[in-house]
């Protein structure tokens, strides 16, 4: 994996809690897997990707974690059209008119 | 990791970190054996109507229109018994300046952060909140860390939610992104302790006082438009802030015949806390999740006395289906040209059915909208269901199971709402109440505060716990 160089915006994760030193009150999916966490900053000094790495967080935090990636992207979008939504309407606008 | 800093050692310190960082003294409104002086506590900590609106006018918050619906009144009239097909009007919330509501509640709690003197707020949540506390923060010029549940064990997020922190990133805010767990309340402990940033909850007494704007200016713009007072006021209702702050904004004008109608999606069988059922929602708020536990059991929120008691308020509680609210919002942008999110238009399902039952002379509002994007929009929520094996198909809504199918009405006469028997959810709040106290050791001040808690009399209190006594203790 490659160096990404300082002052790059980055993507940071971490551990916070593992299973053991979690909440008692939880289902059982819940309670067998690690409390993560994610945050994203400006890169301090030039470091390898999955590397220990500190951040500079828009409020101006610094905080350090498990480097992951470089310019991390909003992939989140809408998907293609769904066929169950499309008609929605027709038949209300005939109820309008009368038809 | 030091132990300080371990799950049952922070959680030792929430009352300390608590206080801290929101610089109430709870303990001066408490009475009795278990109850609090709920109406000292919103006067003296919070603000009149006339300083909340004052405090949202400077940051552009509140005073959104209120549009009747025009072709959707005369399609349920269409459908509905001579003389029935109330007139249904909407206030657009999403004209707020981050698109929902919810500015009104962060206008407030980053004001309140503002004077106190506090650098910074911290809130956690994964929704519209995030984004109103963190355009609030940009406009009163305060640091802002938003804490969000994000995606599951396997990294998944859930689309609403991205798209949540997108925004409250584009807005300037610092996002911390969780897996799922109840442990969102230690995460956000630890880090008000590290901030000494002010904690801008939803459950504070400003946050609730921030809603009362919406009811207060609802009331005047259909008494100004159609003369009277709406007949029912549709809620979207998960914590219960929405309900609380606009009830009591509507008895502030002076209305008092509207009926409180709370509505949330019915996710019923979904652990909330679940890492497996986290991404089989197709609504992250505005669900069952959130309003039964929270009308139930309000003080379970993150302060000590939740401002928001929406058992005080709720006339009637009706739960919607996904599949429901997907088609009411389909039809609010094909037949309205309103293209708004889905979370937000949880009430208009409910008031679609509710005006069918009521006079053509009456009316019923939807009282709030959201904003639509990228992730937060039926499209990208449908889609993210399909892949995650949750099936989508057209039919009867009563087909509907949350986590594994969402049935889209094909006809708008499918659409329904189902009844949420108060009086069980009464009882189940008072059962709440006598976990944690001894029905005999109760004073007076308890039972008149259960009695403005269920909204029911002395009485109904007194023979509740006779009964209870009885059945216990004999």
């Amino acid at each position: 994996m490659g160096e990404i160089k300082e002052g790059t915006w980055v993507e940071i994760k971490n551990i916070l809690l593992r299973p053991e030193d979690r909440s008692n009150r939880l289902p059982d999916d819940t309670k067998k897997v690690s409390y993560e966490m994610r945050a994203r900053g400006y890169l301090l000094e030039d470091t390898n990707v999955n590397d220990q790495a500190d951040i500079k967080t828009l409020s101006g935090r610094i905080i350090t974690g498990e480097l992951v990636e470089e310019n991390p992207g909003y992939n989140h979008g809408y998907g293609p059209p769904v066929m169950e939504l499309l008609d929605i309407g027709e038949e209300e606008k005939k109820i309008l008119e009368n038809k | 990791m030091n132990s300080d800093q371990m799950y049952e050692q922070v959680m030792q310190r929430k009352n300390k970190i608590m206080e801290d960082s929101l610089q109430i003294d709870y303990e001066t409104f408490k009475q009795g054996a278990i109850a609090f002086d709920y109406e000292k506590m919103m006067s003296d900590l919070s603000y009149s109507i006339d300083e909340v609106m004052n405090i949202q006018n400077e940051t552009q918050v509140g005073q959104t229109p209120l549009w009747e619906l025009k072709h959707l009144t005369k399609l349920i009239r269409k459908i509905s018994p001579k003389g029935k097909g109330a007139t249904i009007v909407m206030k657009d919330e999403a004209a707020n300046p981050s698109g929902s509501f919810k500015d009104r509640r962060a206008a407030l709690a980053v004001y309140e952060a503002k004077r106190k003197g506090f650098k910074g707020v911290i809130a956690a949540t994964s929704g519209n909140y995030g984004a109103a506390v963190a355009s609030q923060a940009a406009k009163q010029g305060l640091k802002c860390i938003i804490l969000q549940e994000t995606f599951d064990s396997k990294g998944l997020g859930q689309p609403e939610i991205v798209e949540k922190a997108r925004k409250c990133e584009a807005l300037g805010a610092e996002v911390i992104q969780l897996s799922v767990g109840p442990e969102l309340f230690y995460t956000a402990l630890t880090m008000l302790e590290e901030t000494g940033y002010f904690n801008a909850s939803l459950y504070s007494p400003y946050a609730i006082a921030g809603v009362e704007s919406l009811g207060y200016e609802l009331a005047r713009q259909v008494q100004e438009q159609y003369g009277k007072e709406p007949a029912a006021v549709c809620v979207t209702h998960a914590g219960g802030g929405n309900v609380t702050g606009t009830a009591r904004g509507l008895k502030k004008f002076g209305n008092k015949h509207s009926k409180i109608v709370g509505v949330s999606v019915d996710l019923k069988g979904l652990h909330m806390a679940s890492d497996e059922d986290f991404n089989r929602k197709s609504f992250t708020t505005g669900h069952t999740g959130f309003s039964m536990p929270f009308t139930t059991n309000p003080d379970r929120s993150d302060v000590p006395r939740n401002a928001a008691r929406p058992l005080r308020y709720l006339d009637r509680f009706v739960t919607v289906t996904q599949g429901e609210v997907f088609y009411a919002t389909e039809l609010l942008a094909k037949l309205e040209g309103l293209e708004r999110g889905p979370a937000g238009n949880t009430s208009l399902a409910a008031a679609l059915v509710l005006a069918q039952q009521l006079d053509e002379d009456e009316i019923v509002v939807v009282q709030e909208s959201e904003y639509t994007g990228a992730g937060k929009h039926p499209t990208a929520q449908l889609n993210f269901a399909k892949n995650q094996g949750v099936t989508v198909t057209k039919g009867d809504p009563h087909d509907n199971k949350p986590g594994s199918a969402i049935v889209i009405p094909e006809h708008i006469q499918q659409m329904d709402v189902q009844e949420v028997d108060i009086e069980r959810i009464r009882k189940s709040y008072l059962r709440n109440i006598l976990n944690k106290v001894d029905a005999r050791n109760l004073e007076t001040v308890d039972k008149e505060f259960l009695s403005l808690e269920v909204n029911r009399d002395l009485d109904y209190i007194e023979s509740y716990l006779e009964t209870e006594i009885t059945f216990h203790h004999s």
